[in-house]
């Protein structure tokens, strides 16, 4: 069984049509990459796979770990282990990070029936999990996000992926806004996530991220619609071109 | 979207969780006000002449306030005239209460204190709390009180206190707010029945945490009580003040005074949780809550410190002041005021700097859900000798969907040009992007919203006692739960 089938997905965001016939199966173990162009219906996917209240489905279907994502409130996709690390992380003042990160732990184990973590249990974890994402100390009691610099946010999605260890890992964007060292450090946080029975959804715009994390499948989103799928070299060739002179050749190639 | 202001909706419509009625008998005198009941009271109270003579004077004010102007009408809340002569100023729990033992206190109130979870048991020696109890009127058991003694710390029932210490109550009571300051408090010093009075002698740290705890109970009845406390010299006290009252689908009038007095060196701090019946979803009952509490800086170096928790009542109506009159003396007004269904509030606080080197701060967190109004209300007044003096507010305002109101009524009065004054203020909505992040990492709504709003009042809970922090954060989580699902 595939850990992620999105079956002809339809989603539209204030009445317009964002996604118009999504098609696209992932296996445990996997990574997959989706690249397009600015407004092609990246982030609008990655939401309706958390789903975001705003985005309404029209149509069709997504099965994760065969029941259906479309049923489950946010909180209950991200306890069944669907994890979004977010293009714009927010910031909520007055709560500590380590705080949120052990309530949110608690919550996601309380589902699936296991015991609460105590905080002697927690810390030990949230300390070298920060470490090996080379996050400042002072950032550990701060308020979520508070004054986190544009890099501290992405590591802190990275942080909170490692700690909540989720069956799917989306990442929508995290490139964007890193300098070439937390792109690096970010990549490896990732990188040593990757196992047999976690899948990553990896959205990007630039191929730059994919030097890091290596993808198994890219898929070309345009329009609402995945385009073309194949595998690593096919981001290096969007690149090369640009989406535009890629889709050209693409539509030339088509028997008329 | 919808679905998320939907689930704060719900989230915000939550039940009162002690709204249950005690039956017991009580002693009760005829409804309405004029000097024939202001007597009757006073003599129930066994009070010396000076007393009678006092609340006499304050009722003929009120009188002349009621024919001239009547209840003050610039607050920002809106209620049906009050029929002030359909009004109980007097319930007791028939049986004299003992102050001396709390084996002669009737069981069945005994019992709803239990389930207040007022620990009014001496045994809970741990919990290092006296407490005062205020059932209804009259005030029905002061715990600690030998331990207190032996320190000096007087701290009893305000009918006790007249009896026992009237030079201490002559001498302070009414001088932080006289009969003739306002209409409630006119009132107030005309019928007040009962309430707690502390001394704190020269140099004392009172070694545990004073608290009262208020409970309305019988029906038709206002609740009057007020609270003196004076720090002598050097002297400090934390008090907290806590209220709970019965479902019922009338309202109910209380109007409390609390006068504050630091002298030199002294410091006060006062912390309430205010949690009266706040009415249906449709607004149908609910207390009013108009209430005057002030604090007088008297000496140097004095403090006066106000946290305030207010969740319940349907109309909520007061302003914790300080009067900076000694130099160097430091006010603070903390406060957290939650609105929900048709709930109203318009508190704030007044700051009158007028001694030298005077300082202030001010930090009010509204927070709105359903269809309730909150309102801050706030003067700071420099004046003319305040040489030096200093105050910062900050006035924020949390929106939970879009039925809701927030407003803020900043005062600022400055007559001396080397004050240096700082106002910062904010109206967030609570976010769908934070509200959505949380659930992403798999917290319930409910939680969520708690979490927002406990990070929303962060400032405000440090400052209180820890027990206390805790009990509010509870307390908030509750009073919005359901507003979400």
């Amino acid at each position: 069984m595939a850990l992620l089938e999105i079956q002809d997905l339809h989603a539209s965001v204030d009445g317009h049509e964002i996604l118009k016939g999504v098609n696209l199966t992932i296996n445990a173990g996997e990574v997959h990459s989706i690249m397009g162009p600015n407004g092609s219906g990246k982030s609008t996917l990655a939401a309706v796979l958390a789903r975001r209240d705003a985005y309404q489905v029209t149509g069709g279907r997504i099965l994760f770990n065969g029941k259906d994502l479309l049923e489950m409130d946010p909180e209950e996709a991200a306890c069944e282990g669907v994890f979004l690390a977010f293009q714009y992380p927010v910031e909520i003042p007055g709560i500590g990070n380590a705080y949120f990160l052990r309530s949110a732990m608690n919550a996601v184990r309380k589902y699936r029936g296991e015991d609460e973590l105590d905080a002697m249990d927690f810390l030990p974890l949230y300390k070298e999990r920060m470490k090996l994402l080379e996050m400042d100390d002072k950032l550990m009691n701060r308020s979520v996000n508070e004054g986190f610099s544009g890099g501290e946010k992405k590591r802190n999605e990275i942080l909170q992926l490692s700690m909540l260890e989720p069956k799917l890992a989306i990442l929508d964007e995290t490139d964007s806004g890193l300098d070439i060292d937390a792109l690096r450090i970010v990549a490896q946080g990732v990188n040593a996530m990757r196992s047999p029975d976690r899948a990553f959804l990896v959205i990007t715009h630039y191929q730059r991220l994919l030097d890091y994390i290596k993808p198994d499948f890219v898929h070309v989103l345009v329009d609402g619609k995945i385009e073309r799928s194949g595998g690593p070299e096919l981001a290096l060739e969007l690149e090369e071109k640009g989406y535009v002179r890629a889709e050209a050749e693409v539509q030339q190639a088509l028997p008329a | 979207m919808s679905s998320s202001v939907d689930t704060i909706r719900d989230l915000a419509a939550q039940d009162y969780k002690w709204g249950f009625v005690t039956e017991i008998d009580e002693d009760r005198v005829p409804k309405g006000l004029n000097e024939d009941i202001v007597r009757l009271i006073s003599a129930r109270k066994g009070e010396p002449e000076f007393m009678l003579e006092w609340r006499l004077n304050a009722l003929r004010h009120w009188f002349q306030m009621e024919r001239e102007q009547g209840e003050p009408k610039w607050a920002n809340v809106t209620f049906p005239p009050i029929d002030y002569q359909n009004i109980v100023y007097y319930s007791a729990p028939k049986q004299k209460p003992s102050l001396d033992s709390l084996n002669q206190v009737d069981p069945e109130l005994l019992k709803t204190y239990a389930k207040l979870g007022i620990p009014i048991d001496e045994q809970k020696r741990l919990s290092n709390v006296a407490v005062d109890a205020v059932f209804d009127s009259v005030s029905v058991a002061t715990t600690f009180k030998d331990k207190l003694g032996e320190m000096g710390v007087i701290f009893c029932s305000f009918s006790e206190a007249v009896q026992k210490h009237p030079d201490l109550i002559k001498k302070y009571l009414g001088t932080v707010v006289p009969h003739t300051d306002n209409f409630y408090a006119a009132l107030n010093a005309a019928v007040f029945t009962d309430g707690s009075f502390v001394y704190v002698p020269k140099g004392v740290r009172c070694p545990m945490e004073l608290s009262t705890y208020f409970r309305i109970n019988a029906a038709e009845t206002g609740q009057f009580e007020r609270t003196l406390i004076v720090a002598d010299e050097g002297a400090s006290v934390s008090y907290l003040e806590g209220c709970t009252a019965p479902i019922r689908d009338t309202n109910q009038l209380h109007a409390a005074v609390v006068e504050l007095i630091a002298l030199d060196d002294a410091q006060i701090k006062y912390s309430t949780v205010q949690n009266w019946y706040p009415g249906d979803k449709e607004g149908r009952g609910g207390i009013y809550n108009f209430v005057t509490k002030r604090g007088k800086c008297l000496g140097r170096n004095s403090k006066i410190s106000w946290t305030q928790v207010e969740t319940g009542s349907a109309i909520t109506w007061k302003y914790p002041s300080c009067i900076l009159q000694g130099d160097n003396s430091v006010g603070e007004f903390y406060s957290v005021a939650l609105t929900n269904n048709r709930q109203q509030a318009d508190t704030g606080t007044k700051m009158i700097h007028i001694g030298k080197n005077t300082r202030s701060t001010i930090v009010s967190k509204g927070i709105s859900a359903g269809f309730g109004q909150n309102t801050y209300r706030g003067q700071v007044k420099i004046l003319k000798g305040a040489t030096g003096a200093r105050n910062y507010t900050q006035c924020d305002s949390l929106l939970i969907g879009d039925k809701c109101g927030a407003h803020t009524f900043p005062y600022i009065d400055v007559r001396n040009g080397s004050a240096r004054m700082e106002h910062e203020a904010s109206t967030s909505k609570i976010g769908e992007d934070q509200l959505f992040y949380l659930r992403q990492r798999g917290i319930k709504t409910e939680d969520a919203v708690s979490m927002i709003v406990n990070g929303f009042c962060k400032t405000v809970f440090k400052e209180l006692p820890m027990e206390f922090a805790v009990e509010a954060q509870k307390l908030l989580g509750v009073s919005l739960e359901g507003s979400v699902g």
